[in-house]
């Protein structure tokens, strides 16, 4: 079976009145701009509320992670909802859990512990990028 | 006369990730919201109009709403009309910079000189606007 590079679509939540929406966006530019970014892209969320063919594309043909600020799961939500299947859907708050010491603030400027906190969630997703970037290529793929 | 709720100014942000007049958008609204209008403004997510539920859709059917979109595909504006209702106002922060002669905005992260200007002149239309709409109700 061929391989492939794959660009992994990273989705953060849109959140804009808590400071986990702050968090959430943070991690996706932690991993797109620092971590891997060779293997990532962000796609905007407003996008996939457009409908824009072009980001529906990349959440449906490729791997995709989520990462929402709170329970409504807008953006887990709204890549299914574009036929995309999310290869993990990160809550903020889950990983927040672990990391009791680090509580974010701020919203147009997250706290240094919220960046903190932004960033051990991009770290812990480098793994699974990773994965999935190396991901086996589809049979009908001749790349 | 019974006491009827306050008709706030509903702002929505596109907060559009991949670019760095996105970033404006968010902080232009946050900038309102938290700072100049707190009194006279609500926000939304804008992605809750389709993963929330009927109350987030009825949003801009209750509340005169003002879109602020980063760039011309204008998700906001288009997302708010589509599934909610059509907004009071529509604001472009591509055109609100372009006008004001606001060049060279970066940083989506980390907005770059530039980027804060055009958050301070969009902030500054998103007022007036807000003014314009809080004047007409009364």
């Amino acid at each position: 079976m061929k391989t492939r590079r794959k660009k992994v679509v990273v989705i953060p939540c849109s959140g804009i009145g808590k400071a986990f929406g702050a968090v959430a966006r943070e991690a996706g530019y932690d991993l797109v701009e620092d971590l891997r970014p060779e293997k990532t892209r962000l796609v905007a969320l407003s996008k996939l509320v457009l409908g824009d063919e072009e980001a529906r594309a990349a959440v449906r043909d490729n791997p995709a992670i989520t990462i929402d600020g709170c329970k409504l799961s807008c953006a887990a939500k709204l890549v299914r909802e574009s036929g995309g299947k999310s290869a993990r859907e990160v809550a903020v708050q889950e990983v927040y859990r672990r990391h009791k010491t680090l509580k974010p603030e701020g919203v147009a400027e997250l706290n240094p512990a919220g960046r903190a906190l932004a960033r051990a969630l991009a770290e812990e997703l480098t793994g699974l990028v990773d994965e999935l970037a190396a991901g086996p290529s589809p049979e009908n793929d001749h790349a | 006369m019974p006491k009827l709720p306050e008709r706030k100014v509903g702002i929505i942000a596109c907060s559009g990730e991949e670019l760095a007049e996105g970033t404006v958008a968010r902080l232009a609204a946050l900038k309102v919201l938290n700072e100049t209008r707190p009194d006279d403004t609500v926000t939304l997510c804008l992605p809750l109009f389709l993963a929330g539920g009927e109350g987030e859709r009825a949003f801009a059917r209750f509340y005169p709403t003002i879109t602020v979109d980063g760039c011309d595909l204008r998700c906001a504006a288009k997302g708010t009309e589509r599934y909610s209702a059509k907004p009071a106002a529509s604001l472009v922060v591509m055109e609100i910079a372009a006008a004001q002669g606001i060049s060279g905005i970066d940083g989506r992260r980390k907005l770059n000189p530039s980027g804060k200007r055009a958050v301070e002149a969009v902030a500054r239309t998103l007022e007036k606007e807000v003014d314009r709409i809080r004047k007409g109700k009364r």
